[in-house]
């Protein structure tokens, strides 16, 4: 076997069969499913089971909240005392009081309940007071009940993308946003995670003074390449678990879902916010090519980390400790910090001129990009993004070992940026 | 034959001269012992061999050939820094080390167990290294050294770290690698084993090589006409030597450590003690290399 493959290999396995690492694989998947599928899961699963008892006390406020298949309303005319001290002992999930009330002036509305309602329910049986009171002002102002109701819309905004070839697609721009963002912060994750584990692999093999047996077999070069490849190639994996885990898991809990309450998720208008969220989500997932989303993705993970792998594994080359790292990894880093930052920014414009350069400069261009794609990017854009991240890790690749050669072996020099420039410039 | 030559290598870290002017040729087949205080430039000087660093001037050549990155890989390298991965299993890490150098896997596997056998760390196979004694660290470390079956052996002080039991075993297997047909170049600055091993010495000293030869030679070289002698009755203060130092032995039998003026044969000296004294041993003290490396450094530190 090739030296370069033997070193890679090494890298490669020792960090795969790290308990951390198949922690990290498999929790990963697990974590990411429960925060995606829970809420959904909750919102559509509680809604059925919910009781509440009403009290009345305008007189206004008769046959407004009605029952149905998902929340039970039952009227009462008991004191408020009474019912609320009843309340604590039944299971009931919340009494509505409604005061004596000018219909100028609606106050003194209460939801009682044992323990803190959702969002979504709050919500809704505000919004069905709401409704009500107004149509009571409208009455009130001399309008036909049946005019009233005749004002009644309903109406469901969609989105359509135009292309380029005619045809219209229907998308949404939550969709992207999510997507951009999860892609970005994925990219600036793995390149931080894996950057900062070839830093302290280089340093184990410095401090533990391993490297000068290794290099009376193989060249500096060889041996930081064979590093930063090998974690590369563990990046790729725990990726691709991911990948394949998270499609699994979810699959398996959408199983234990009821296919109603999917397809009611899929349909229904009222439903929470989380599960609307998702199902546009979802359906808007059409719209954008997850293909070339993919794609990006490990390319711009690829390339983004071997431009920042490089770097580190020189930070690690001239420091002995984790310590002596920290001062270089500020400036270093800092490309990739702003670009998170800058998030925003992009997202305000993604085809705008900050967001167009960020995406062309190889420092923050694996997450600005990333940040850029579900939103449709210019093929030729594209193109200049890639190419320039692959001269851009080239380079770094080339500035770090020749820092590298040199630091490697180097023990006892308190190291600065002087001295970095140094060993860049010593000639073999 | 002259396996390794090296023509006038300079080396300096910023302004502190590591190296001046060395030159040197190590034969084949023998053991070459490269001696100095700390510091002096040894690690320097196999660390320009091995072409891990780089010296400013001078030549190194390997069998008459300018020593290349490829040659250099087929050298066994016991750096001075001991290190192995911690986390790494020792039967694995040997595998690791032994194809980096370029064995096949079942070669490697094969000796190393031979290896781990003879070195009694049989047992160790499965043990990570930051589990073992930093003596039994340096043995894995050896093994890593030879299992390749290099030609040409660089030590960087290997008897470091060692018991005198261990130091031994290392000992008997470097003159085995020799009689095998190794060539063996080590550094030290405790000169106990190198006169049991080296059959030829160089004496670094500030960055400057002040000796070198073959053990035997320098040592006749460096004989100052020195005796033990046993001896019965009363030295004559005539005579033409000095004596250095005297000890009373069990009855009257003296010891003393007696000096030449003049060069003379040995059985001339002899003659002329008996006229004195009754003489029961006779011996030439000859200097051990210990003695000859100390005067010789605090010399050239004048």
């Amino acid at each position: 076997m090739n030296k370069i493959s033997l070193i890679i290999f090494r890298e490669y396995l020792t960090r795969v069969k790290k308990k951390s690492f198949i922690i990290a694989t498999f929790l990963g998947p697990i974590l990411m499913g429960a925060i995606m599928f829970l809420p959904t899961y909750f919102a559509l699963n509680t809604k059925g089971n919910k009781s509440f008892q009403v009290i009345d006390e305008s007189g206004l406020m008769g046959e407004v909240f009605v029952s149905d298949s998902e929340t039970n309303y039952e009227y009462i005319s008991v004191n408020l005392e009474i019912a609320k001290s009843d309340l604590l002992e039944s299971d009931l999930d919340g009494l509505i009081y409604i005061p004596e009330f000018e219909l100028n002036e609606p106050q003194g509305f209460v939801l009682y309940g044992a323990s803190n309602q959702s969002m979504s329910i709050l919500m809704s049986i505000e919004n069905t007071l709401e409704l009500h009171i107004e149509s009571l002002r409208l009455l009130a102002s001399g309008l036909d009940k049946e005019l009233i109701d005749s004002f009644e819309a309903n109406i469901d905004l969609s989105t359509i993308n135009l292309s380029n070839t005619g045809g219209e697609q229907e998308s949404s721009s939550g969709a992207a946003t999510i997507i951009g963002y999860i892609a970005s912060f994925m990219i600036y994750m793995f390149v931080f995670i894996y950057g900062a584990m070839c830093m302290r692999g280089v340093i184990e093999e410095k401090s533990s003074r391993i490297v000068e047996i290794i290099l009376s077999s193989v060249k500096p070069f060889e041996l930081m390449m064979g590093k930063v490849i090998g974690i590369a190639m563990v990046g790729l994996t725990q990726f691709v678990l991911w990948i394949v885990l998270t499609v699994g898991i979810s699959m398996l809990i959408s199983a234990f879902m009821s296919p109603e309450a999917l397809e009611m998720g899929a349909v229904n208008t009222e439903m929470s916010s989380e599960a609307d969220m998702i199902s546009t989500a979802l359906t808007a997932l059409v719209g954008i090519n997850m293909t070339l989303v993919l794609f990006a993705f490990l390319f711009y993970f690829i390339g983004g980390y071997l431009l920042y792998g490089a770097l580190f594994a020189a930070i690690g080359s001239a420091s002995e400790s984790d310590a002596d790292a920290q001062q270089f990894m500020l400036p270093v880093t800092a490309p990739l910090i702003v670009s998170i930052v800058c998030l925003s920014l992009v997202l305000q414009d993604p085809h705008g001129s900050i967001s167009f350069w960020m995406s062309i400069i190889p420092f923050t261009s694996p997450i600005i990009m990333m940040m850029r794609i579900p939103f449709d990017v210019a093929p030729w854009e594209l193109i200049l993004s890639m190419f320039m991240l692959i001269l851009g890790f080239l380079f770094t690749l080339w500035i770090a070992g020749r820092i590298y050669r040199v630091g490697i072996l180097m023990h006892g020099t308190k190291v600065n940026w002087k001295i970095l420039a140094k060993w860049f410039m010593t000639n073999d | 034959m002259d396996l390794i030559k090296i023509n006038f290598i300079s080396k300096a870290y910023g302004g502190h001269k590591a190296l001046s002017d060395i030159s040197l040729t190590i034969p084949d087949k023998s053991i070459f012992g490269l001696l100095g205080p700390n510091g002096a430039g040894k690690t320097t000087l196999i660390r320009i061999i091995t072409k891990i660093i780089q010296q400013d001037q001078g030549k190194v050549f390997l069998n008459e050939e300018e020593i290349t990155y490829d040659l250099v890989r087929k050298i066994g390298y016991l750096p001075e820094e001991r290190g192995l991965y911690k986390k790494m299993k020792v039967g694995e890490q040997l595998i690791y080390l032994s194809q980096l150098k370029g064995l096949p896997r079942d070669v490697a596997v094969k000796r190393i167990k031979i290896w781990l056998e003879k070195l009694d760390l049989k047992s160790w196979w499965n043990k990570n290294v930051e589990d073992l004694s930093k003596g039994m660290a340096q043995k894995v470390q050896f093994i890593a050294t030879v299992v390749h079956e290099p030609t040409l052996l660089i030590l960087d002080e290997p008897f470091s770290g060692f018991d005198p039991v261990n130091a031994d075993l290392i000992k008997n297997e470097i003159l085995e690698l020799r009689d095998k047909g190794a060539t063996v170049i080590f550094s030290t600055h405790r000169m106990e084993s190198v006169e049991e091993l080296c059959d030829n010495i160089a004496l670094i000293n500030q960055s400057k090589k002040i000796l070198d030869g073959s053990v035997k030679q320098i040592k006749e070289e460096h004989k100052q006409g020195q005796y033990i002698i046993d001896y019965a009755g009363t030295l004559s203060t005539r005579e033409s030597f000095d004596v250095l130092s005297q000890t009373e032995l069990e009855g009257d039998l003296k010891r003393a450590h007696i000096k030449f003026n003049e060069t003379s044969k040995p059985n001339d000296l002899i003659a002329q003690l008996t006229r004195s004294v009754q003489l029961f041993a006779f011996s030439e003290k000859i200097p051990t290399i210990n003695e000859i490396f100390i005067s010789k450094v605090s010399l050239s530190n004048e």
